[in-house]
């Protein structure tokens, strides 16, 4: 009798317990992991999609790409530069408080050399705290763009960062570790519990989040295990092993919308794909010939002839690709219909360029490609081989996991490679400053043009709508006729989910956990 | 007294009454294996003749050609027999040439793992002492290690050591030298033990008390009298070693993804097993079963054949 009591008693405890028990744990997958925590090392989509759970920017977009307050409540432009007001009350996860201080701190640590966040706020010279909530920042010259440029640029605790001796960025290129590679205390939805880089980084709700009620997410959990091999990230979605899948491979899309209990969510991406020719150095790295042939626009030319965007898009994308002759997509302020129309594929006139330029027989050059980074990334690359062989030029591809190839860019130490933009700021101040400025830290195609050089400058400062996108038009149709670059197509986003999850998907492919909601 | 035929055998009848190619035409099994293996292992090592497309030529590859079903099936082509792959490239053709570097993978290392370990059996089996104990103990340790677990390491270290532009150039030998190494302990064993034998015999003793060399009695006289069995694991093994190539090009660790190997090809055709183009995966994967299934039932056959207990 007393058994059957206990027994029944603990039923009941157990049935009322169980509610707050039951978790909403969110499992998610992509192909390749955050590259590190540190939040001004790497300006790099997965990267900031991991750190954008933790960190929390002062400005920011919601899923329609409007800009909306995060960690400033309101913003305005005055004659020498932009004041910030600070949402008040914001805790970072170690329990030290939000000001000023810290927002200040964060700037001055992405300005550091190791950053790769210095492009985003060269424009501004000086900042500094009115008072605890209030934050100047003095530009140089009126930028109409500023905060467009601040929706990914995190803001660490000052005291946390000097406590543990990363006041300034990690140095990714030279494989540097430090303590915010592994460990991160930032402001935002949810806190890191644990990290085991390309294993599993587990986080759980942040309860004391200033945004606690203000957002329909009501994830209580987050694991996230990267799966390179992209048959087993879907087998893992339909087997209902994670319940989200970031890049599903785009030939399994049908079966994935076919299954009962998933579904797949595409958008156009404000991300292109092109290589970069490296046209900037004398001699060539990888070739067979003296000299570069990248410096003679005819083969540049030539290498874009031989493309065939077309037959990418139907065989590699299945369709999900805009094929392009720009780096940057429509939505972005300076993408124009006439810029962005492909060219036409044309291989014989390409052979009659790359013989005008003094090489018939062509020549030889490695091509360097992420194998886990974007859409069919390696199977566009060995497409391009192919094509190239037709024009009499003999491209050697390595295909190469995105962290040891991202560094052969920025270090440049690469002849020919891809690499794929999205644009945060959707101003094509971005993509000069980054690729075509000759001091551009990614311009490792050498791409050297003063009048491109002195519009990138002039964009920063010239608050007059009209004239600023004349002359961002003018250096965009300058950067077409020297070709430094071979565009292949602006991506379409699809995301592969169990019903029971909705998650917004926007065209920053940015993940947005804090609207996340499990049913 | 049996009345005994007086007419001198032909050379055909000799040979059929040889009691290895007896047991040979006697099992049908075998028979079958040998036609498939080795009208596999031709059309393989002349690929150059045989294929219609040469998958190592760019030129001849047509990304609008990509991903055609096998010429049998709707929306098929009839130059492409068994379909083309994600890239345009002939699947018939790749299979043929890929097939080719699995089994020159397969023969070569094997052949490393032969030398290797036939020459430490031998010494050890005719040595003995600490010489034996060192060899035989280090065999047995390697034996502890999975085998392509112990491949992985080697192929690893050795790619690791190799300079970045020279890596994927020799691959194939890194994959040679991986499974070779990984094979020799069997052999060791078998070449020890049969050593161990023939050391007693009377022709042994003859040869050491006429103060032979010992190099030369190794060589000479014991070496040849243990290859029988050899002959029997070197069969198997072959058939082993094309299916750790397979197994290290299909976890990415041996051949690069570029160049066609069964395993490569294999690994390749896994990225659409999702979305229905079966014909990049599952022909490469029949051609690599039923290689090292005929190869697989030789040896057997072999075994069999060359065991005077089992007649």
């Amino acid at each position: 009798m007393h058994l059957k009591q206990l027994l029944t008693a603990s039923i009941i405890a157990l049935t009322v317990a169980s509610p707050a028990l039951a978790e909403n744990v969110l499992r998610w997958t992509s192909q390749g992991d955050a590259l590190t925590l540190d939040p001004h090392s790497q300006n790099e989509s997965p990267t900031i999609a991991m750190n954008g759970q933790i960190y929390e920017t002062l400005v920011t977009r919601d899923a329609d790409l409007i800009l909306r307050p995060e960690l400033a409540e309101s913003w305005e432009a005055g004659p020498d530069g932009w004041t910030f007001k600070l949402r008040q009350g914001v805790k970072f996860h170690d329990g030290a408080d939000f000001t000023a201080e810290d927002v200040i701190f964060s700037f001055g640590r992405a300005m550091h050399e190791a950053s790769d966040y210095k492009e985003q706020i060269k424009s501004i010279t000086s900042i500094e705290a009115i008072d605890d909530y209030t934050v100047k920042m003095v530009t140089d010259g009126v930028n109409p763009i500023l905060p467009n440029q601040l929706t990914s640029l995190f803001i660490m605790d000052k005291g946390w960062a000097d406590a543990n001796n990363v006041s300034v960025p990690m140095n990714y290129a030279a494989n540097e570790e430090t303590f915010a590679v592994r460990n991160a205390n930032g402001t935002g939805p949810f806190t890191l519990v644990s990290r085991a880089p390309d294993e599993l980084t587990v986080l759980a709700r942040n309860a004391n989040w200033w945004g606690e009620g203000m957002f329909p997410g009501n994830i209580d959990r987050i694991e996230y295990r990267p799966i390179a091999n992209a048959a087993t990230r879907v087998a893992a979605l339909l087997s209902g092993e994670v319940d989200f899948v970031l890049d599903p491979p785009l030939q399994d899309l049908k079966r994935i919308e076919a299954t009962e209990g998933l579904s797949v969510k595409t958008v156009a991406q404000i991300r292109s794909i092109f290589f970069g020719m490296d046209q900037g150095i004398d001699k060539l790295r990888t070739s067979n010939v003296d000299g570069n042939p990248f410096k003679d626009v005819r083969v540049r030319e030539a290498m874009n002839l031989a493309i065939d965007r077309d037959a990418i898009k139907r065989v590699v994308m299945e369709g999900l690709a805009f094929p392009t002759s720009m780096i940057t997509s429509p939505g972005v302020l300076g993408n124009t219909p006439e810029n962005d129309a492909p060219v036409k594929t044309d291989p014989e006139r390409a052979k009659a360029l790359l013989a005008e330029a003094g090489y018939p027989d062509g020549f030889t050059v490695r091509l360097d490609c992420p194998n886990d980074r974007y859409n069919n990334d390696e199977k566009i690359c060995q497409a391009a081989v192919s094509m190239y062989a037709r024009i009499g030029v003999t491209v050697n591809l390595d295909a190469i996991p995105k962290s040891q190839h991202f560094p052969k860019i920025q270090k440049r130490e690469t002849d020919f490679y891809m690499l794929g933009w999205g644009v945060p700021t959707l101003d094509s101040h971005y993509v000069f400053s980054y690729l075509l400025d000759s001091e551009g830290s990614w311009n490792a195609a050498g791409y050297n043009n003063a009048r491109v050089n002195e519009i990138t400058d002039a964009i920063a400062v010239e608050t007059d709508g009209d004239k600023r996108a004349s002359m961002i038009d003018e250096a965009w149709t300058q950067v077409k006729a020297d070709m430094p670059y071979v565009p292949i197509h602006h991506q379409v986003l699809a995301w592969g989910l169990a019903s029971t999850v909705d998650i917004p998907i926007a065209a920053d492919d940015a993940f947005r956990p804090r609207f996340a909601v499990m049913k | 007294m049996d009345k005994i035929d007086d007419k001198p055998l032909t050379r055909w009848q000799r040979f059929k009454d040889n009691d290895i190619v007896w047991s040979f035409l006697s099992s049908p099994g075998a028979m079958i294996a040998a036609v498939v293996a080795s009208v596999m292992i031709l059309a393989c090592i002349f690929a150059p003749v045989i294929a219609p497309f040469d998958p190592f030529d760019p030129a001849q590859i047509s990304l609008w050609d990509g991903k055609l079903p096998p010429s049998w099936v709707e929306g098929g082509q009839s130059k492409y027999l068994l379909g083309t792959d994600n890239q345009g490239r002939d699947m018939f053709s790749t299979i043929l040439y890929g097939g080719r570097l699995s089994i020159l993978v397969g023969l070569a290392a094997v052949c490393l793992g032969m030398v290797l370990g036939v020459t430490l059996g031998v010494i050890a089996g005719y040595v003995g002492g600490v010489t034996d104990a060192v060899i035989m103990r280090l065999a047995d340790v390697q034996l502890t290690i999975p085998g392509i677990l112990l491949a992985i390491l080697i192929n690893g270290v050795g790619r690791a050591a190799l300079p970045y532009e020279l890596r994927d150039e020799f691959a194939i030998y890194v994959v040679i030298l991986a499974i070779g190494l990984t094979d020799w302990p069997q052999f060791a064993r078998v070449a020890r033990g049969a050593t161990l034998v023939e050391t007693n015999k009377e022709y042994v003793q003859a040869a050491r008390i006429i103060g032979l060399p010992s190099l030369l009695i190794m060589s000479r006289h014991i070496m040849p009298n243990t290859l029988r069995p050899i002959l029997v694991i070197a069969t198997i093994g072959l058939a082993l070693a094309i299916i750790s190539e397979a197994t290290l090009s299909f976890l990415g660790q041996g051949i690069p993804p570029t160049t066609p190997s069964l395993g490569t090809l294999i690994r390749v055709g896994n990225d659409y097993l999702f979305s229905g183009l079966w014909w990049i995966t599952l022909f490469p994967a029949v051609a690599l079963i039923v290689l090292v299934f005929s190869v697989n039932l030789l040896g057997d056959w072999l075994r069999d054949a060359l065991n005077p207990k089992l007649r």
